[in-house]
């Protein structure tokens, strides 16, 4: 098997075995958790934890305070309170989670840890020069920097991929490794950009890569590139953290982003999650949604199973 | 070898089995005697094989059988064409070992060596091409690339009605080892007595043709003390029968269903001598298995 | 690998993301499926099930019927008669008139079009197939639902565009048909063997008479149904129930030219010698001890699935499945952990439960045999791994998956077919003696092997003894890929263009 000879930032020597992946075989088996059927108490379990999982983000050029402070509200009560009680008084129903994090440009950061201070809930800054990482490694170290000075608890960095598709992988390894250092104490989460990598094989390289650099999450998109998460990627990148564990006993969090949107979508996620890594996983501190949309979808399946009755997007904000 | 018929008296020489590229003698050292048509005397002994000798000729094709089908194509396209050219180079003997043990005419023994050429010949030119005429992809519905490809059944043993005329016994006995070898199959063949005093030059044309050892085991002796054992063989996969006794067939298949065998009945009608018969795709095709090979087609 | 990076920073991140995480309604990080059951109220069950003969379900002239059993909870289904020597006569004269008659007088279009229609007819009504199939095999129902009947359809969708084209199939070669088939098929894809048996010898103009196994007849005789409502004339297809008497009476019928037998290597020689002094023509599908190899530079965790889906699919109840696992020894301790990981993600239970992996076995005998088995496996020496985890019902026939490790070539569990969840593992140094021990069969099935490099799986594919090679991949089928065995396990292909040659005369 292939084996890549690198240096870790120690200067000790590290190699990383690329293993190789069948994209058929993988693809297979991603689909075959598209069959699990998950119903009544099992599907409400699992949507309450979606929800718990769920960074919220907004990433546009046109983002203000304003449109961060809206979703900040969004992720402390994903459903407007007068709405939850009309609904709880048909049948009585567990309360809406918050959802895990909101996830912003490091300029918002300070805006939204206003809002969800003592929320519980998790601030994440992309930063990197998100989402090309075309900047030289000084400004992404300064941006991260900034982003945890502001009060981020979570950083979601993207790998160089021109050093990764150029071969430079040990760019790639110091890269993670010194955005790592630059967090301290902030959460690292290492988008891999899995729909510009071009293979499975990379995708599960470029996972252990980031693993042996410091990743405590990997995750599949920035959400700017097509296709985002998909349930192949997903798994591979699931059983790179598998391996990964057994190796060195330490677990790394999963998050796919992007082109996630159906209720229907995240109990496939689940269901894989469950089967790949175990329940073990199944909690905020390890896997996340990046998905946005997907919560409303959430909402809906949650209060038909509650009272029986279909709801529109629009009852629960569209924020 | 040298001509067996001298101008004066002549002593006649026991002809010996081929096994795994050699001439041995048959370990029971038993012979039977083949006479000259028109001296009416002895005109050689033949080796009488034994059971042991038919395990020992299994036993060498075995050894042969990797080597055989991992030769390529054009390899066994070559060795078959150096057998035509071999037999022309026995014709003389050939002819004159016809004449003398069935009593045919000059005209009529060397039309029996001339289908032995031509299905040399035949064979020879059908090595590269029976895989594309009877393989193919198939067009599965998902994301693999399925095959299927005629590959060699193995080891066969092959018998023949005693009862045919040596003028068509020989060309029938060269063209069915033709075609079994040409499946890139090995064989080992009891010979009808018909074409058994051939046994040493055919058996010369098979050890100077390249062909490697144990490809090709001939024997002469008796079907009825041998036919049990070529059919209940664990080590064959197939066993071929050129004939037209029913009964031989149902013994066959009986004894044979042991290790599931795969026989081969090539019946004789009326005319044996059909070269239409002798040579055909299907005399090939029925010593192949069929192989499906799936392969997913991503990246 | 080094590890000292992940040992050295034990991340605080993840302790304070704890303290922070609130679960409301999910606290716990358990995911347990609820029981999902597939609905079957709406198949309906005839008490007592007739003989298909003639184009109408008849009572046995027998007067004899047995039980077919739901193999999930060992309760009888319905009644299904048992077909007597005078009753498969009846079937074959049959046969035999609708032969003369008129399948054999239609043009090859016409019968095209039934066959058709017939795998309209049958994805029409796939669901109520699938739970039948389900209820009476124990098969999950993911598997019924999403593998047999879809192959089931496409199987006759293959054959029927065949039926006018035969003569592109054998050119410069005339072909006619047999005449009167004789099948029998066994009992672990009830509903596919018949298809892979049925639409061949319809397409190429022959007339059947089929015996299903006698534990699932239920759905073949719902296909009649299926045959009835496309309008296929009377007799065309027969169908006979009963067990091995039922078998060899059909067998050895006189008037039939044609044997096509998928079974056990067993039943498969006494019908080679049954047959061997007539001129039916036979075509056997039998057993296997199919080779699975993994080499160390595989895609590891596809060669995973191929492994689970190789042996335990179907329960393991499949002639091809991949039973002895032959892994590299540089990889075999971290690939049998990785293995034992997966076990004990296997669900088995409810067959009509959508999230079941592993059904029921089809018969109180077969789990007798499977379990006898396993005990001779342990009794030989061998290492026996079996999730403890694995919860399986009280009622019903159900064994949990399991592998020996260990193995050696000598052991019978490594010789005698099992067809069962259980699997042998044993390890090899070098392609050459994967080869050799692959090849360590009287059977010649199947085999699967897996490696990256392209020109080592050729060469091992070539090198296999066995009529289908699944290279990266494993227990694929398709209409149109001949399928069948090398030595033991049988004569002949089905599918593709190859499994005509056994419904036809080719001259």
């Amino acid at each position: 098997m292939r084996s890549i000879s690198m240096t870790d930032e120690n200067g000790q020597a590290l190699a990383i075995v690329a293993a190789p992946i069948d994209e058929v075989g993988a693809t297979e088996r991603a689909q075959f958790f598209t069959t699990r059927s998950i119903k009544k108490d099992s599907k409400v379990h699992a949507l309450y934890l979606a929800i718990s999982m769920c960074d919220l983000t907004t990433l546009e050029g046109a983002d203000t305070p304003g449109r961060v402070r809206q979703l900040c509200e969004k992720a402390r009560h994903p459903v407007p309170p007068d709405i939850f009680n009309e609904a709880a008084k048909l049948k009585d129903f567990p309360p809406i989670p918050s959802v895990a994090a909101v996830c912003v440009y490091p300029a918002m950061v300070s805006v939204a840890v206003k809002v969800l201070a003592g929320s519980g809930i998790h601030v994440a800054s992309v930063a990197t020069a998100f989402p090309s990482g075309q900047s030289p490694l000084s400004t992404k170290i300064d941006e991260t920097r900034y982003a945890v000075a502001k009060g981020a608890d979570e950083i979601d960095m993207v790998i160089n991929r021109g050093a990764f598709l150029s071969g430079d992988y040990q760019q790639v390894f110091d890269e993670i490794a010194a955005v790592k250092e630059a967090c301290g104490t902030a959460h690292l989460k290492v988008i891999l950009e899995t729909g510009e990598l071009g293979s499975l094989d990379r995708v599960r390289l470029a996972s252990e890569i980031a693993m042996h650099a410091g990743a405590d999450f990997i995750k599949t998109s920035t959400g700017k590139i097509q296709p985002a998460a998909t349930l192949p990627v997903t798994l591979v990148m699931l059983q790179a953290i598998a391996d990964f564990y057994h190796k060195t006993g330490k677990k790394i969090g999963m998050k796919p982003a992007g082109g996630i949107r159906t209720a229907k979508q995240a109990i496939q996620y689940l269901c894989m999650v469950n089967e790949t890594l175990g329940a073990e996983w199944l909690t905020p501190q390890l896997f996340r949604f990046g998905a946005s949309s997907m919560l409303n979808d959430i909402l809906r399946q949650i209060f038909k199973e509650a009272t029986g009755r279909y709801y529109y997007d629009r009852v629960f904000s569209l924020d | 070898m040298a001509s067996l018929v001298s101008q004066g008296e002549r002593v006649p020489k026991t002809l010996k089995l081929f096994i795994g590229g050699e001439f041995p003698r048959t370990e029971s050292g038993r012979s039977f005697p083949v006479y000259d048509q028109d001296s009416k005397k002895v005109f050689a002994q033949l080796c009488q094989a034994s059971r042991k000798d038919f395990r020992n000729a299994i036993a060498a094709s075995l050894k042969a059988c990797e080597q055989w089908q991992q030769r390529t194509a054009y390899n066994r396209a070559q060795i078959l064409y150096r057998m035509a050219e071999m037999t022309e180079g026995h014709r003389e003997d050939m002819v004159s070992v016809l004449k003398s043990t069935s009593g045919v005419n000059a005209q009529t023994a060397e039309n029996s060596i001339d289908q032995v050429v031509d299905a040399f010949v035949y064979y020879a030119g059908f090595c590269d091409k029976y895989s594309q005429l009877s393989g193919c992809v198939n067009p599965v519905n998902g994301p693999h690339h399925a095959f299927t490809t005629p590959e060699p059944v193995g080891c066969v043993d092959c018998l023949f009605d005693d009862d045919m005329g040596a003028a068509a016994a020989l060309p029938l006995v060269a063209s069915t080892l033709a075609s079994i070898i040409t499946s890139g199959s090995v064989v080992t063949a009891l010979l009808p007595t018909a074409a058994a005093a051939q046994i040493a030059s055919l058996g010369e044309i098979f050890a100077t043709s390249d062909l490697p050892k144990g490809v090709v085991n001939l024997l002469t002796g008796n079907r009825s003390e041998l036919i049990d054992h070529m059919a209940s063989h664990m080590e064959v996969q197939s066993v071929c029968y050129v004939g037209s006794d029913r009964a031989v067939k149902e013994k066959l298949k009986t004894l044979g269903a042991e290790n599931m065998k795969r026989v081969v009945w090539r019946e004789l009608h009326a005319n044996a001598a059909d070269t239409n018969e002798n040579l055909r795709l299907e005399n090939i095709l029925s010593f192949v298995e069929y192989k499906t090979v799936w392969h997913p087609v991503g990246n | 690998m080094t590890t000292k990076r992940a040992q050295k920073k034990s991340s605080p991140a993840v302790t304070s993301i704890t303290q922070k995480t609130r679960l409301s309604g999910a606290e716990a990080p358990r995911f347990e499926y609820a029981p999902s059951v597939q609905s079957s109220d709406f198949v309906q069950i005839e008490k007592r099930n007739g003989l298909f003969i003639g184009g109408k379900f008849v009572e046995p002239k027998s007067g004899r019927y047995f039980a077919t059993i739901n193999p999930a909870t060992g309760e009888k289904l319905a009644e299904i008669s048992e077909a007597s020597a005078d009753d498969v006569d009846l079937a074959v004269k049959t046969a035999r008139k609708a032969y003369v008659n008129v399948w054999s007088k239609i043009s090859a279009k016409e019968r095209g079009r039934y066959l058709f229609r017939i795998a309209r007819l049958i994805q029409e009504r796939s669901r109520e197939l699938a739970v039948l199939e389900t209820i009476d095999n124990g098969k999950p129902i993911r598997e019924s639902r999403d593998v047999d009947v879809p192959l089931v359809a496409a199987h006759f969708f293959y054959h029927a565009g065949w039926a006018d084209k035969l003569h592109y199939a054998f050119p410069g070669q005339t072909i006619a048909p047999l005449g009167v088939v004789g099948q029998v098929i066994p009992w672990n894809f009830p509903l596919l063997m018949a298809a892979w048996k049925i639409a061949p010898a319809l397409a190429c103009g022959n007339t059947v008479v089929l015996k299903p196994a006698e534990t699932t007849s239920l759905s073949v005789l719902r296909l009649a149904q299926i045959f009835q409502e496309a309008g296929l004339p009377d007799g065309v297809v027969n169908l006979v129930t009963g067990a091995g008497a039922t078998g060899s009476a059909l067998v050895g019928h006189s008037d039939i030219n044609k044997v096509a037998f998928t079974g056990s290597t067993e039943v498969g020689k006494i019908i080679a010698r049954a047959v061997a002094g007539t001129n039916k023509r036979l075509t056997l599908e039998l057993g296997g001890k199919s080779a699975h190899i993994i080499f160390e530079d595989a895609a590891l965790d596809q060669a995973l699935e191929g492994v689970i889906n190789g042996i335990y699919f179907n329960q393991g109840h499949v002639c091809c499945a991949g039973s002895r696992l032959l892994l590299e020894e540089s990889i075999a301790k971290d690939f049998i952990d990785k293995l034992k990981r997966r076990l004990t993600k296997l669900r088995v239970g409810n067959p009509l439960d959508k999230n079941t992996d592993i059904g029921a076995i089809n018969s109180e005998g077969e789990l007798k045999k499977i379990k006898k088995l396993i005990q001779l496996g342990c009794d030989e020496g061998g290492e026996l791994y079996e999730p403890k985890t694995c919860k399986i019902p009280e009622k019903g026939y159900f064994q949990r998956p399991c592998f020996f490790s260990n193995v050696s070539s000598s052991f019978t569990l490594s010789r005698v077919e099992i067809f069962g969840p259980v699997l042998t593992i044993s390890t090899f140094r070098t392609p050459q003696e994967a080869v050799l021990k692959a090849n360590d069969t009287p059977y010649g099935l199947a085999a699967g092997v897996w490696s990256e490099k392209g020109a080592k799986i050729h060469k091992v594919a070539g090198a296999l003894k066995a009529g289908v090679v699944w290279a990266n991949t494993y227990n694929k089928f398709d209409p149109s890929a001949p399928f069948g065995g090398y030595n033991e396990s049988g004569w002949g292909r089905e599918g593709g263009r190859h499994g005509l040659m056994a419904y036809l005369d080719v001259k």
